[in-house]
């Protein structure tokens, strides 16, 4: 039988707009000196380090080697994953379930502020010999897939306007959170059109900010925390990345990275077993495409509920309780750390204002942003 | 040209299949389609608190550092934190503008990998170990006003540093160092 992962420690930085104060290594080492009190544990202790960069994002080719100073890691095994957070994560997990450590870290960090050229920097994904040649703003990608989920799926552009306006709200009482307000409908469905159906405020600002956990076997968790959150399952896919070939109406990387996920848990009814959930809300209409593909509600369902009230922080699932990317700000490689820190929070009883009561599984979710098909889903239980 | 004296590891014939005959004026005459792009990627890092510090100093002429009371070294550049101990770092002290040379290079070939012309100088970047600053540690530097060939590793260096109207808080507010005995 496999070894059973808990989370026994997390620490960030929380998430700004800019940190002209602080640089890179300064916040990974803020997040990491949190997250090992949290844990109670020395770096010494640890067996084994997982960064997590991309570097473009980063303005540094080989990123990943400047990683150890500011994790405590100078002289252990440490690697980076170019993905996300929680595909570092999953990392982890494996190591520890081999048995390889007991105690292993995971770290993710987004310094967007410090990309001058940033929509370039997307359109430098595109493929260079048939796609880039065109030139067109590479938010017209989201623009495309929001405009054929509308179409697929009857839901409206005020359905998605109603995520931003809930999510920028929840992150007005998340101390965290960089880009809380309350705003109005009517001023959502108004804002300034990017690529129609996708209007300004459907598109998620960028933070920066680190979050670091502490990951740990069982014996060594219950040894170590009073409060250990368990990673009971986690799971992540990729679809074709190509323009020409993807779907464009379903997140089919969700509905699989998920389903790897479910399985690993022994969960069979999302709906009726998972309390709430931090998904990528990078663009409005993403929290509810990616509801959908998480099996929370049927095709077309997620706009109603959103309307109705069921995701808000009163509702029967709520969705993105911290703000998500539209109220936090988007985090680059560090965006389901964010998610992940949250969930935690929320199972320890310490998301303060933003606090959900009696929730005992929580699901974080995150898609490495435009222009990719790639999802990461954790799922975990107090 | 195959040198027959070396193991090979493919035939000669295999070689030849494999080697394209396209010349460069093929592709730049279009006879070979090929798209060009440049990409537009622009950064602007954030120093910090250490870093922002340590480039103020520079600008005064100073090379200043930040204690770790645990390992004593003064690290420079400066650091919130020292990387060995694991822990915040303590004072800020100034370090000399003296050292020594750790280790050296005498580079025959430019940043942009084109070789350095004749009648011009060698490249002589160095490591120099900076007096007040810890041991078997030190600044990536230029060393300059010597013979390439005549520097040693062990040798005593100074900094020359930009007129203070000139420096702008960078590293390159020191022109190089030189030798002083
Ligand atoms: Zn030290």
């Amino acid at each position: 039988m496999a070894q059973d992962i808990a989370i026994i420690g997390v620490g960030t930085t929380g998430f700004r707009a800019t940190t002209p104060d602080l640089s890179y290594r300064e916040l990974t080492y803020e997040a990491a000196k949190k997250a090992y009190l949290d844990a109670g544990v020395e770096p010494k202790e640890i067996g084994a380090f997982v960064a997590t960069s991309e570097d473009f994002c980063e303005g540094y080719s080989i990123a990943d080697e400047y990683a150890p100073d500011q994790l405590g890691a100078v002289l252990k095994p440490i690697y980076t994953v170019s993905g996300d957070f929680i595909h570092s994560m999953a990392s982890g997990v494996m190591m520890l379930k081999s048995g390889l450590y007991d105690l292993v870290v995971v770290q993710g960090l987004s310094k967007a502020s410090n990309m001058v050229t940033k929509p370039y920097l997307t359109d430098f994904a595109l493929d260079p010999i048939y796609n880039r040649p065109l030139k067109e703003l590479s938010d017209y990608i989201a623009g495309m897939e929001m405009n054929r989920y509308l179409y697929e799926t009857g839901t409206t552009r005020e359905q998605c306007a109603q995520v931003v306006v809930k999510n920028k709200r929840n992150a007005m009482t998340n101390p965290l959170a960089g880009h809380g307000c309350e705003l109005n409908l009517d001023y959502v469905l108004d804002s300034p059109m990017v690529s129609y159906p996708l209007s300004e405020l459907d598109i998620s600002p960028y933070s920066d900010g680190a979050v670091v956990i502490v990951m740990a076997t069982a014996d060594t968790a219950l040894a170590l925390s009073d409060k250990p959150i368990w990673v009971r399952g986690i799971g992540w896919n990729s679809d074709t990345p190509g323009l020409e070939t993807r779907d464009w109406g379903r997140a089919v990387y969700a509905e699989m990275a998920a389903d790897m996920a479910y399985k690993m848990a022994g969960i069979r009814s999302p709906r009726s077993e998972i309390d709430f959930v931090e998904i990528s809300d990078e663009f409005s209409y993403k929290e509810l495409q990616h509801l959908e593909a998480l099996r929370l509600c049927s095709p077309g369902e997620a706009g109603y509920l959103t309307v109705e009230g069921a995701t808000e922080l009163t509702g029967d699932l709520p969705v993105n309780p911290s703000g998500g990317c539209l109220g936090v700000g988007c985090l680059l490689e560090c965006t389901g750390g964010q998610k992940v820190l949250d969930v935690v929070l929320q199972l320890r009883g310490e998301a303060g204002k933003n606090q959900l009561q009696d929730v005992t599984t929580g699901l974080a979710m995150s898609w490495r942003g435009l222009p990719t098909t790639t999802g990461a889903v954790a799922i975990l239980s107090n | 040209m195959i040198d027959e004296g070396r193991p090979m590891m493919i035939s000669p014939e295999a070689v030849l299949k494999t080697t394209t005959k396209i010349k460069l004026n093929d592709i730049q005459s279009g006879k070979v389609l090929s798209v060009h792009d440049k990409p537009n990627l622009k950064y602007a890092w954030d120093n910090g608190v250490a870093i922002g510090r340590y480039l103020a100093e520079l600008k005064n002429g100073k090379i200043i550092g930040k204690r770790c009371n645990s390992c004593k070294r003064v690290l420079v550049p400066p650091r919130l934190f020292c990387e060995l101990c694991w822990r915040p770092t303590d004072d800020w002290e100034y370090v000399q503008d003296t050292g020594t040379i750790l280790t050296f290079v005498v580079s025959h070939v430019n940043w942009d990998a084109s070789r350095v012309k004749k009648g011009q100088r060698y490249h002589t970047p160095a490591v120099i170990e900076l007096d007040g600053a810890g041991k078997d540690q030190g600044i990536l530097h230029l060393i300059d006003e010597i013979e390439p060939y005549d520097i040693k590793i062990g040798m005593r260096v100074k900094a020359v540093w930009k007129e203070p109207e000139e420096r702008i808080g960078a590293i390159t507010d020191i022109k190089y160092f030189k030798v002083i005995e």
